[in-house]
């Protein structure tokens, strides 16, 4: 029943890969938009490019486009599908930007599409700052004051007038990127300068103008989440408020639902200001988030920002509030009014209202700064952090304590106090926002500090110091009473208050000197459990009609009764790199699966960006963080038949041995299975005992040994602390002094946590497989071989379905061990086996008994539900009345391409080794290697030039290898420029190259002619760590310029193909489901 | 630091054991819920709760403090607050104190720490009742008792205890023995009090009127010699059934001139019309409640309290336009006479707290009155 009836196929655009900025959170409003079109009767057309995500499965959408997302490609789709409208307000920033762009090359026109959602006027009203900026003067609304700059010049100039601090914006932003806040005109110029050169590359050469304005750091920030219907009917799905004041971006704050320190008439006011805010920028039909300023002392209000489109806080808030955003945002694109939608949770009232909460919601965003140690932790107007966790509880410490432990950074504990040595150092530290922040204040109130003192430090609400008051004045006197009698925290009630307020079973262990099993069960004889409550969009006031539940310490439980059996499954916790959306995709599949089977599947999973949070993926979702404790509170309160902890990823994994030791049956593979899998010496042994190769290593307990195993095994050598996720701290080292040098740094060698040393194998090929087992049968989905080497981690190489250099009798054997292994381990379920082939001599690197990251992307590749089958086999059927015998041949090449964060961190190396660094991935799909490649490179935002100059600049080992391609290029017209070794080398082999100084040498250098715009590509194999300044500096300024960089010989010749293959003509598209 | 004990109970006898904030007093009254996560000073001062114990679904109530600004009559008017987690230190710019002193001042007792959720649930499921909260008597089993030999909300008048001993003007500077000068060209309305909320008095300033406040027992025919352009019949506690004296007067006002009734003084004005009222099981308390404005169908998001409703089908055929209604269980929200100038509201839309979306009522109300305008002087309209 569409209110449009003219509307019969609408497309779609998804985010793309996911970047930081632009995270999950995509995958989930686009996959709640398939949904609700096609409840509505409406065929959907998607285009993403990003494999790894649900909506891209081929039973979200009626046809499924996994191609770049550029307008040629978007504009040929158009063609193809004839589609009535076009939806661009589910996909990001991404989306809305190729709307504009087909909008403005006259493709929408040409093919008859309308956009729905937003119109463009409302979009370039709402991202150019001058329209805002009128339009917000227009409604009597006010801004901060700016002013315009188009070159560094008049940026100059303005901030002499403005005063300094000042923050810089340039339109088109993403995450706040191209845009910074400078103390002073040193600081102007040279984001002045970063930031036009950002925005040229979005817009073009020219185009880039800057926004300089007033700084508003240290006022309070807020956030409302307003939908609108085409009959002007406006409701504010929730409010947030920032823990950390103006100055910080909100991916990069703490905040909180609902607003905590307004009374009624500033948040009317401020609502009332949203909603002509969203009539003034004529929001259609649709959801928009509306940043707001306030001042701490007066009350001011500034407008910052609006979206005319669902983002990272829409998702925030449908989760916050149980109000599905994106799901009513489709729906009103799609001509319906809020009033005709119907609250899903109540069922009994419409969606025409604004959702009152009874609890306190708090976001906690998660970092990665371990892995880019040169990028500044500082926080500022750029997004820094890779993922989030939202907690709920009935209090703000109870919620911030749930979200602290659900960041998975290993602390379930409560920071001591500051050494009083330490008070400036802390205090230098609070006064400016970084990520360990929140640790900072802990320490600092601990260490008596006052809320006030540190309201003036930080400029954070004293409220919020407050609260974390009440959480250390609570662990002293836990302490001090402890010290003198354990047993009276238990007595007085100490216990029961520290954890209504929040604090972990860990951290009382810590305090009571209890193992934390111990904490739990006598706890439990003192009657403290905490019961779940439900999330139900009306604080209680109607009955709730779809389940989802958060744990607290209160007296009345509402976990409904069922008769169905009970499977639970446990969510991946906060992204990171590492672990993100693809393990979100496997928990997902399984849930709908099993729920379609019969079961109810119970969802545990801290993180709001996803969609196996979204309420209706799940029989009832569980909002809690990923510790043994809180699982065990869902499993006692459910009581399900068996937990699956192996779709997501690390974080699940490492609860299996606190489940197992509390009784909890594990579905799939056993818990001995799994720490066969995951405990290298007996991993090491079952190799040997199977007869399989790998490469030899030892483990070392100190320097000492650990520089004798590496000479024992000679370099190079891959070195890795024990305990490793995504390779972190993972390093190939060349010389004794490089490992040296690592080992200091890394500084965690000791017999308890020794240091693991492999014999590294150079210029081996890498290959992946993915396969599905049980006592039986196993089905090995795709072999994938790697582009890069071995010694680039599998998450940063680029890989490819079917392999490409492979031999048969190799890939055989791939396979065969793979069965091999999958026996061993007794895996049921899914196993990833990753290996390396050198001389046709097939190495095992490792094997989890797990999904791994490649999941969706072979499961994409060849047509099969991977995760899917896992979950039928873990719940007990045989997969060979399931699944055929072998895998369907790709009929297509597939290849999967990393996206790295460099650009975000100005400073870090943009080089691949074994420590993962990509934040997401895209998928290429074509009929031969050379234009899915091509697609690949061009979906990942690092597009291969069609003409133009290269700039080389190899390694000596490498320069015979690459001659052949030089030659290449040059066929294809493109121009060579190397420094002199390498252009005289190319000479001698009769490529004609021109010579170029290095830095050191004279001007214009190479960093020059990537300033001047006059370098298309860098192909860059480094020379190590030997290499000194000039190669950094070149690769730093190519990141920065948004020049692409292929850092390796095999990238290189596959990114020739690629160019061929674009030589060639067009790309086509194709759906997935015209080729299954 | 713990606060001194405190019991919840119900007449159905449910008891909630808690902690005591406020005046360590004892009282009674009807248990109710507000699920609005602003506003707790407007909602406590606002007459309309008297005789109620008032819960907050929020569970963190008091966080921005207290201030001059946000009362809506002269004093804590609901019976006492029941919460989940009282603020000890609030922040806001505006705040001049704690909630907890401010009830401990007005002698208003408080409970936090319970379960208000499950309360919520309590009372959403059988009904709002009778309880009664004490710091003093810590006996269940006696608070139940007192709880159920408390009056019941059913046939309770009592505008009498909430309305102004003496007629007042509403100026600029809020309540006046007299007339500010400046106000003469304005037309007047005269306002009912029933327990009027003060933001309702600001309201018909902001639309340009000249506000005289009125007891509630103020006979039709003195408000009628003061040559009104209009009456408000405000908002106010308790079951409008008996308050014979008002629906009497509702009744000839409105024949009169221009009328506008606002919660109690809507469901007045259908008692007056030969309509009936009834009882609702757990009312419309918070600022969340979607209205239908059934002529144009669009929604006003509005702040609502009543539980009390006015039966849509007991109203006389022809006579009142059926305008508003509730989006949540389709009940009366809102009329017009078909031929009389008379407007009508169940919710508020004065809002304090509660968003602004209803303001165009009192628009409406003074285009009414320009419409009938003796004085000839332009209304200003506009919000």
């Amino acid at each position: 029943m569409p209110a449009r009836p003219d509307l019969k196929k609408v497309m779609l655009i998804g985010a793309g890969p996911i970047v930081i900025g632009q995270a999950c959170e995509f995958d989930y409003s686009g996959t709640q938009g398939c949904r609700a079109l096609r409840s509505l009767g409406i065929e959907v057309v998607l285009l993403n490019s990003n494999p790894a995500t649900i909506m891209t499965d081929p039973e979200f959408a009626d046809r499924t486009y996994i191609e770049p997302l550029l307008p040629e490609i978007a504009e040929r789709i158009l063609e193809r599908e004839k589609p009535d409208a076009l939806l661009p307000t589910l996909g990001g920033q991404t989306a809305l930007n190729l709307a504009v762009q087909l909008a403005h090359n006259g493709a929408l026109e040409r093919h008859g599409v309308r956009l729905i959602g937003a119109s463009l006027a409302a979009i370039e009203t709402a991202e150019d700052r001058q329209r805002f900026k009128e339009a917000m003067e227009s409604a009597g609304l006010s801004l901060p004051r700016s002013g315009y700059a188009s070159n560094v010049a008049e940026a100059v100039a303005l901030g002499e007038q403005l005063g300094y601090p000042l923050v810089i914006r340039s339109s088109f932003t993403l995450g706040g990127q191209g845009s910074g806040l400078v103390h002073n005109m040193r600081q102007l110029r040279e984001v002045a300068r970063l930031s036009l050169a950002a925005a040229r590359a979005v817009d073009g050469p020219g185009s880039g103008r800057l926004l300089i304005e007033e700084c508003l750091v240290g006022w309070k920030e807020f956030e409302l989440e307003v939908m609108r219907d085409r009959a002007d009917n406006c409701v504010v799905v929730c409010s947030i408020e920032n823990f950390d004041p103006m100055g910080v971006h909100t991916g990069d704050s703490i905040t909180v639902a609902p607003a905590q320190t307004l009374s009624d008439s500033c948040y009317q006011a401020m609502r009332d200001a949203a909603l002509r805010v969203m009539r003034v920028i004529q929001v259609e039909a649709g959801g928009s988030n509306i940043q707001f300023a306030v001042h701490p002392g007066s009350g001011e209000m500034r407008v910052i920002e609006m979206n005319p489109r669902v983002s990272r806080s829409s998702a925030l808030a449908s989760k916050a509030t149980g109000f599905p955003i994106a799901k009513i945002a489709t729906l009103l694109a799609a001509g319906l009014t809020l009033d005709e939608i119907s609250n899903d949770i109540t069922q009994k009232t419409p969606a025409c209202f604004e959702p009152a909460l009874d609890y306190c919601v708090v976001k906690i965003p998660r970092w990665a700064f371990e892995k880019f140690r040169s990028a500044d932790p500082r926080l500022g107007t750029r997004m820094k952090s890779v993922g989030e966790v939202m907690a709920i509880g009935r209090t703000f410490p109870e919620a911030l304590l749930k979200g602290w432990r659900a960041l998975e950074t290993g602390d379930s504990l409560l920071p001591d106090a500051a050494p009083p040595a330490e008070r400036e150092a802390l205090e230098r530290s609070l006064r400016e926002p970084h990520a360990d922040r929140l640790r900072d204040l802990f320490r600092a109130l601990a260490a008596g500090e006052t809320p006030e003192t540190l309201a003036g430090w930080t400029g954070i609400d004293p409220w919020f110091l407050h609260q974390i008051q009440r959480v250390v004045d609570l662990d002293r006197t836990l302490m001090e009473r402890a010290s003198r009698d354990p047993e009276a925290p238990w007595r007085e009630g100490l216990v029961s208050d520290a954890k209504r307020l929040g604090i972990s079973d860990r951290h009382l262990a810590h305090r009571l000197a209890l193992a934390e099993p111990d904490v739990r069960r006598r706890r439990q004889a003192f009657g403290i459990r905490p019961v779940m409550k439900a999330v139900d969009t009306c604080a209680a006031e109607f009955e709730a009609a779809t389940p989802y539940f958060y744990s607290t310490y209160e007296e009345e439980s509402e976990v409904p009764a069922s008769s169905r059996p009970r499977v639970m499954i446990l969510g991946s916790g906060p992204n990171r790199i590492g672990q993100g959306l693809e393990f979100d995709y496997c928990c997902v599949q399984a849930a709908l699966e099993l729920k379609q089977r019969g079961y109810d599947v119970l969802m545990v999973n801290s993180n709001p960006e996803t969609v196996s949070t979204d309420y209706d993926v799940s029989s009832r979702l569980y909002f809690e963080p990923l510790t043994a404790e809180d699982v065990l509170n869902v499993v006692e309160a459910e009581r399900p038949a068996g937990v699956i902890v192996q779709l997501g990823g690390q974080t699940p994994l490492k609860l299996a041995r606190a489940l197992h030791e509390a009784g909890v049956t594990l579905w799939g593979t056993s818990f001995d299975g799994l720490d066969l899998a995951e405990n290298r010496e007996r991993f090491r042994s079952l190799l040997d005992r199977l007869g399989l190769r790998q490469p030899e290593s030892l483990s070392a307990g100190s320097r000492e040994r650990a520089l004798q195993s590496a000479h024992a095994l000679g370099y190079p050598v891959l070195v890795r602390p024990s305990y490793v996720l995504g390779g972190r701290g993972m390093r190939v080292v060349y010389d004794e002094a490089e490992l040296d040098e690592w080992l200091r740094r890394e500084a965690l060698i000791s017999p308890e946590e020794p240091v693991l040393i492999d014999k590294f194998l150079e210029g081996a090929l890498e290959v992946d497989v993915d396969a599905v087992a049980d006592e039986e049968t196993v089905l090995v989905g795709a072999v994938m071989e790697h582009i890069e080497e071995a010694g680039v981690h599998s998450g940063d190489s680029t890989c490819v379905i079917p392999p490409f250099t492979l031999g048969e009798d190799t890939v055989g054997e791939v396979r065969q061990i793979t069965e091999r292994l999958a026996r061993a381990l007794g895996v049921k379920g899914l196993i990833n086996v990753q290996f390396a082939v050198r001389n046709q001599q097939v190495f095992v690197l490792e094997a989890n008994p797990r999904a791994s990251r490649t999941v969706p992307f072979v499961s994409k590749a060849v047509g099969l539900p991977l995760a899917r089958l896992a979950a039928r086999v873990m719940a007990g059927e045989r997969l060979a009345d399931i699944a055929p015998k072998v895998a369907p041949e790709a009929v297509f090449v597939s290849v999967k391409k990393p996206v790295l964060p460099f650009g975000r961190f100005p400073g870090e190396d943009a080089l691949l080794g074994p420590e993962m660094k990509s934040t997401g991935e895209v998928m290429g799909r074509d009929q031969d290697f050379g234009r899915a490649l091509a697609k690949a490179h061009l979906g990942s935002g690092e597009p291969l030039p069609g003409g133009g100059t290269v700039f080389l600049s190899l390694r000596d080992d490498d320069k015979r290898a690459i001659t052949f391609m030089a030659k290449k290029l040059v066929e294809l017209g493109y121009q060579l420029v190397a420094t002199r070794g390498t252009a005289r080398f190319l000479r001698r082999n009769g490529v004609s190259c021109r010579e170029v100084f290095k830095v050191h040498e004279g001007r214009p250098h190479a960093v020059d002619l990537i300033e001047a715009g006059e370098i298309q590509l860098v192909i860059n194999t480094p020379l190590g760590h030997a290499s000194g300044f000039d190669e950094k500096a070149i690769r730093e300024r190519a990141v920065a310029y948004g020049v692409p960089i292929i850092t390796t010989v095999a990238g290189a010749l596959a990114a020739v193909s690629g160019l061929e293959a674009l030589a060639r003509g067009p790309l086509e598209v194709t759906a997935l489901q015209e080729i299954t | 630091m713990r606060r001194p004990p405190a019991l919840l109970a119900l007449e159905d006898g449910r008891v909630f054991r808690g902690e005591s904030f406020g005046a360590r007093a004892e009282t009674t009254g009807e248990v109710v819920f507000n699920t609005a996560m602003t506003g707790y000073q407007e909602v406590m001062s606002d007459p309309s709760y008297c005789g109620q114990i008032v819960t907050f679904t929020y569970p963190l109530i008091g966080n921005y403090g207290v201030n001059a600004e946000d009362w809506e009559s002269d004093r804590v008017r609901a019976q006492a607050m029941v919460c989940r987690e009282v603020c000890e230190h609030p922040s806001n710019w505006r705040s001049s104190g704690r909630l907890e002193d401010l009830l401990e001042r007005h002698d208003v007792p408080g409970i936090c720490g319970i379960d208000t959720r499950a309360l919520t649930r309590h009372l959403r499921d059988r009904g709002v009742m009778r309880g009664c909260l004490s710091a003093a008597d810590l006996d269940p089993d006696s608070l139940v008792e007192k709880a159920r030999r408390s009056p019941s909300m059913l046939g309770l008048a009592l505008a009498d205890l909430v309305t102004c001993a003496e007629a007042y003007w509403w100026t600029e500077a809020g309540a006046s023995e007299s007339s500010d000068p400046r106000d003469a060209g304005r037309p007047l309305v005269v306002a009912y009090d029933f327990g009027i909320k003060r933001n309702i008095l600001r309201r018909l300033r902001a639309v340009g009127a000249r506000v005289r406040v009125v007891p509630a027992r103020t006979s039709a025919r003195e408000v009628l010699a003061m040559e009104p352009e209009g009456v408000v019949l405000s908002n106010g506690p308790g079951d409008p059934e008996p308050l014979d004296f008002a629906i009497a007067a509702a009744r000839e006002v409105a024949q009169a001139v221009p009328t506008l009734g606002i919660c109690l003084g809507h469901q007045l004005l259908g008692l007056a019309f030969g309509g009936r009222t009834g009882k609702l099981k757990f009312g419309h308390r918070g600022i969340n409640h979607p209205v239908i404005d059934r002529r144009t169908g669009a929604v006003e998001v509005t702040s609502q309290n009543h539980g009390f409703y006015v039966d849509v089908d007991s109203l006389p055929k022809g006579e009142f336009e059926p305008t508003h209604v509730s989006g949540n269980d389709h009940t009366l929200e809102g009329m017009t006479h078909r031929k009389l100038p008379v407007l009508s509201c169940q919710y508020h839309p004065e809002a304090s707290p509660g968003p602004h979306d209803s303001r165009p009522w009192f628009n409406a109300f003074a285009d009414l009155l320009a419409r009938r305008g003796t004085r000839g002087v332009a209304v200003p309209v506009g919000l």
